[in-house]
């Protein structure tokens, strides 16, 4: 009996454990996210620190873009022809491709793969600089790390997620039409005419942008923060990195339902 | 007699539950090399990091050069800190910047010099520690000894009043330790810095600190110059700096009895 009361003792125990250890990461994470903030006006002094990140961070993420988007269009080509030619409606394949990459897949895929690509450079590199005291040098170079290193990081990965999710979209339609106008003989006219009329620029076109931006502005804090807060070792920054791309990855998705819940409340 | 630059007062440090410094009190005269030994995990790292304000201690005071470095605020202690220089143990140079912008990096970042300056001064601090040839390489090109001598001369580019060294000879060969311990003992004798040496190389450290400091167990266990420590009385510190095997720290970590615990007998 008494074995089994430590037991289930030690069971509350380590659940109170995590709970505390889980708000502590929160409240350091909101700490993290302030001293960003007050940090930003600094990257426009030097714009050159932004300039270069968005390089890293945006630039070399264009092909993986590219290329999922070009197959994930082509998949919705052929998968929507399927379904609409069974109600003879395969004329609208251009308004079901445009609508399912502007409004879900185009911010969602994006910021997937932003999350498992730029997402966890980022973590691996900030987790490599506090493992190497990198962060600590600069602190006694009377440099703030969070200037210098982190704003620039969090402006690039914030800017670049749209513009990302737009290139995904972009290649995604000319993937589908490719598949549904060369491939399955769909009417060329009737893919774009079809799309022009009912993708709309306030209801779909600018949801999907504001997605876009919300969910750059979530993988790209956790990133950071995940790194930053890396244990030192090289243990620590794959723990880091794995944890970047999992947590990055259910919260755009967790968000993505609250997002989607919320536009279709309001429009 | 001049006044320290460093006067650390009732210091205590805790890391949870678990004591690093009691009550510990110590000076760093101007002008002279003081090393801090002892073994590995006594918290020779953290009084360097006490000492430039990256931790905050529990209890006690650390003045630099008359002010209390942990009263300052983020503009005061960034002053500061460009007059204090650290050699970490790994170099923690800048991996996406290569040796001439290392070096040159604390002059951009606090400087108006133009680049024909900071393209004098960097050369001028990469001769001093003899690496000028080594200007255009990247930290992963160098090796670890060569990586401290670039991060010593970033140390120095700013013409800092102190130097800390956090253990400046750990792995390297015999001939990376000779560059390191002249130019630790030149650089402070020819621009008159102030150097703090962490390290448990007895023999490196003897040859080059004016003073010296064994910490062990939160507490200074002893303390003097080289000369005087060789005649010490501190049966520890005998032990300690001569390398015995036993002695006042024992070989053993507590157990229980050795025949008890092989044969189980209870």
């Amino acid at each position: 009996m008494q074995h089994f009361l430590r037991k289930t003792v030690a069971v509350f125990e380590s659940l109170g454990d995590r709970s505390l250890d889980s708000f502590e990461r929160l409240g350091r994470s909101t700490l993290f996210l302030v001293r960003v903030f007050k940090s930003i006006p600094f990257v426009f002094l030097r714009p050159w620190l932004l300039i270069q990140q968005l390089y890293s961070v945006g630039v070399l993420t264009i092909v993986i873009v590219l290329v999922a988007g070009t197959f994930v269009g082509m998949v919705l080509g052929l998968q929507g022809y399927n379904i609409l030619v069974r109600f003879n409606s395969e004329s609208s394949l251009g308004t079901m491709v445009g609508l399912t990459l502007v409004r879900e897949l185009g911010p969602v895929v994006t910021a997937l793969l932003f999350a498992g690509r730029a997402g966890s450079a980022l973590t691996a590199e900030l987790g490599l600089m506090k493992t190497t005291e990198q962060f600590s040098a600069l602190e006694m170079m009377a440099v703030d790390p969070f200037k210098r290193v982190i704003a620039p990081r969090f402006l690039a990965g914030f800017l670049s997620m749209p513009m990302l999710a737009a290139i995904f979209s972009a290649v995604g339609i000319y993937g589908g039409y490719y598949v549904g106008v060369y491939l399955l003989g769909v009417d060329d006219g009737a893919y774009w005419a079809q799309m022009q009329k009912s993708v709309d620029f306030h209801e779909d076109f600018m949801n999907g942008v504001w997605k876009t931006v919300v969910f750059g502005f979530v993988a790209t804090w956790i990133a950071l923060f995940e790194g930053y807060d890396s244990v030192p070792t090289s243990e620590g920054i794959g723990r880091a990195t794995t944890q970047s791309v999992v947590n990055a990855s259910l919260a755009v998705l967790g968000l993505n339902f609250i997002l989607t819940a919320l536009m279709l409340e309001t429009s | 007699m001049k006044s320290p630059l460093v006067e650390i007062t009732k210091l205590s440090f805790n890391r949870g539950s678990r004591i690093i410094f009691n009550n510990v009190n110590l000076d760093i005269e101007r002008g002279k090399i003081t090393a801090i030994m002892g073994p590995s995990g006594t918290g020779k790292t953290t009084l360097l990091k006490l000492i430039s304000a990256q931790l905050e201690p529990t209890v006690g005071s650390i003045m630099v050069d008359g002010q209390n470095i942990h009263g300052l605020d983020q503009e005061e202690l960034f002053e500061m800190r460009k007059r204090m220089g650290m050699l970490f143990q790994s170099g923690a140079l800048l991996t996406d910047l290569d040796v001439f912008d290392n070096v040159a990096y604390p002059l951009r970042e606090h400087t108006r010099l133009d680049e024909r300056m900071i393209r004098y001064l960097v050369l001028i601090k990469l001769h001093a520690v003899g690496l000028r040839g080594a200007a255009q390489l990247m930290p992963s090109e160098l090796s670890g000894g060569m990586l401290r001598r670039v991060a010593l001369a970033r140390a120095i580019v700013l013409d800092p009043m102190m130097i800390l060294y956090d253990e400046p000879f750990s792995g390297q060969d015999p001939i990376s330790m000779g560059v390191l311990m002249k130019l630790i003992k030149t650089m402070n004798d020819n621009l008159g810095l102030t150097s703090i040496i962490v390290s448990h190389d007895v023999n490196e450290v003897s040859a080059i600190a004016d003073y010296i400091y064994i910490i062990s167990d939160g507490q200074i266990m002893d303390q003097g110059t080289p000369a005087e420590l060789e005649e010490t009385a501190s049966e520890w510190a005998k032990q300690f700096l001569k390398g015995l095997p036993d002695g006042p720290v024992h070989f053993h970590y507590p157990a229980l009895d050795y025949a008890i615990d092989l044969f189980e007998i209870s």
